[in-house]
């Protein structure tokens, strides 16, 4: 058993074991954190594939920026713990066989038709001075038009969160604020 | 040395930890963190590909999901306080009016 593939098993089950907390966990903080600890495992399984700059972007924009992003919405909302409903019988029956199913499937084609060859770790480089010339040569103009697709976003997330004035709000907000004053 | 089934076999397993998420939750902020765990089940295929082509394009894909996913969680954190603010509650039974 080489080191990559004790490394891999180690980053994998964290992943795994974050993922089904997320799941399992009613309050959303507590699903939010393993969501970090399950992108902070991708980004050691990036290390090891030798995605150095996918694995320095996760942690700062995915495991940072983004969870950020979430942890403040809970707190602003005051999210609590989720009230949970019961589904229907029939997805309970049919769906739960049925995944099984599929998965074993899928684990099967992968395991026996996708090849035994091996990913060499680390042998593609992939630090920042190669993904460069790829991105602002090959890659330029997606890369700019995601530049336009942030700005969108900006916008848009800022006019969808801004407290409605009162002649854009509902009638019924509008009739509640005036009554407060 | 890991097989390349390996690598995607962890990234089928977070796929399908993020669907069953996205249908069993409740809570739609829980629910918009199983789209995330999607969307990272999908990075780790693309950089397992990568790395076993040989084809750096790969990694640049990623950095383009990366992109998108920054976007949608900016408009789809907003979309979520604009829907707590009119309904005051984030249990999408309860988000509701658009269903027969």
């Amino acid at each position: 058993m080489s080191i990559h593939l004790i490394l891999f098993l180690m980053f994998g089950a964290v992943a795994l074991a974050g993922a089904i907390n997320l799941l399992a966990q009613t309050h959303p903080i507590n699903s939010a954190l393993s969501l970090i600890a399950v992108m902070a495992a991708l980004a050691g399984e990036y290390l090891l594939l030798g995605a150095e700059f996918v694995a320095a972007v996760q942690v700062i924009v995915y495991a940072g920026a983004i969870m950020v992003l979430f942890v403040f919405t809970i707190m602003l909302l005051n999210a609590g713990v989720e009230e949970r409903t019961k589904g229907s019988r029939v997805a309970v029956l049919i769906g739960i066989p049925g995944m099984l199913l599929g998965s074993l499937l899928v684990a099967w084609v992968l395991l026996r038709h996708s090849g035994t060859e091996a990913v060499a770790a680390g042998a593609l480089p992939g630090a920042p001075k190669v993904i460069a010339p790829l991105l602002f040569h090959e890659f330029l103009l997606p890369f700019e038009i995601t530049s336009i697709l942030i700005l969108i976003a900006i916008m848009g997330a800022v006019v969808l969160a801004s407290k409605p004035t009162v002649t854009g709000g509902s009638p019924q907000k509008a009739q509640e604020e005036k009554v407060n004053q | 040395m890991v097989p390349l089934s390996y690598y995607l076999l962890l990234s089928g397993i977070l796929f399908a930890c993020g669907v069953t998420g996205f249908l069993i939750k409740r809570n739609i902020i829980t629910i918009f963190m199983s789209i995330e765990l999607m969307l990272n089940g999908v990075n780790l295929s693309f950089v397992a590909f990568a790395a076993h082509w040989h084809a750096l394009a790969g990694q640049v894909f990623v950095f383009f999901v990366m992109v998108v996913a920054a976007a949608e969680s900016a408009v789809g954190l907003a979309i979520i306080i604009a829907v707590h603010r009119t309904r005051e509650t984030l249990n999408v039974d309860q988000v509701n009016l658009l269903k027969l």
